[in-house]
């Protein structure tokens, strides 16, 4: 037997793991699995927030998450091995730096995709102008 | 439950996950579930200057519905069979 609960059955051998968790929304969290449920609703500790912009990279302590589990898109057991040969390919910034950058880039995305809506609907077509993200 | 069973037959095959975020995903099918979430082995990227995150993680958890398409193998997949089975669960549900 796998597992004691039927769904996410195969979580059970990533409990105690370093986890990379990716979110709907973009962001990547690694941390420590602790628990988790049939939706994959999780538990993380110790977890760092990692945001990349080109070769660069910044990260961020967060402590302690619960994940609702329809945020959640992937997760990925992290080599340690592997993480630390690609890390080294990048250049760390201070994740202020970074979030300041990636912000400014979702904005400008936010600003282009308003008028290209616009336009859209001024020429028949339907367009949603509520936030979405694709999921 | 037919696409479950289905998805069962294809473990340990190669197969290829596209996610709605435009991440495709290769790997060995190790197992699934009946949300149809994916677990993968011995990953690979299709585009890795997008999502460089990834290449630190060699298998990976993919929930249900986030998956939008999978490719398979087409020597893997018995559509006779498939067909035979679709009718069979049609008519069981009347």
């Amino acid at each position: 037997m796998d597992s004691f609960l039927p769904g996410a059955a195969s979580l059970v051998d990533c409990v105690d793991k370093k986890l990379l968790v990716i979110l709907r929304d973009g962001r990547k969290l690694i941390g420590w699995l602790r628990s988790y449920d049939q939706f994959a609703n999780l538990v993380l500790q110790d977890t760092m927030e990692r945001m990349y912009h080109g070769e660069t990279y910044g990260e961020e302590y967060r402590g302690m998450f619960v994940v609702r589990g329809e945020n959640v898109v992937l997760l990925g057991e992290v080599n340690e091995e592997k993480e630390a040969h690609h890390l080294r390919s990048l250049r760390e910034v201070p994740s202020a730096e970074i979030n300041a950058i990636l912000k400014k880039e979702a904005e400008a995305r936010k600003k282009m995709d308003l008028v290209t809506g616009k336009i859209l609907h001024a020429r028949g077509f339907c367009v949603d102008f509520a936030e979405t993200d694709h999921y | 439950m037919l696409f479950y069973s289905f998805f069962k037959t294809l473990v340990g095959q190669p197969v290829v996950v596209e996610l709605k975020n435009d991440l495709s995903i290769a790997g060995v099918l190790v197992s699934v579930d009946q949300f149809l979430n994916i677990k993968l082995d011995d990953i690979r990227v299709t585009d890795e200057k997008r999502f460089p995150h990834m290449m630190s993680v060699k298998n990976c958890f993919i929930r249900g519905s986030v998956v939008r398409y999978v490719q398979l193998p087409s020597a893997a997949v018995d559509t006779a069979l498939l067909q035979d089975a679709t009718r069979r669960e049609n008519s069981a549900e009347k």
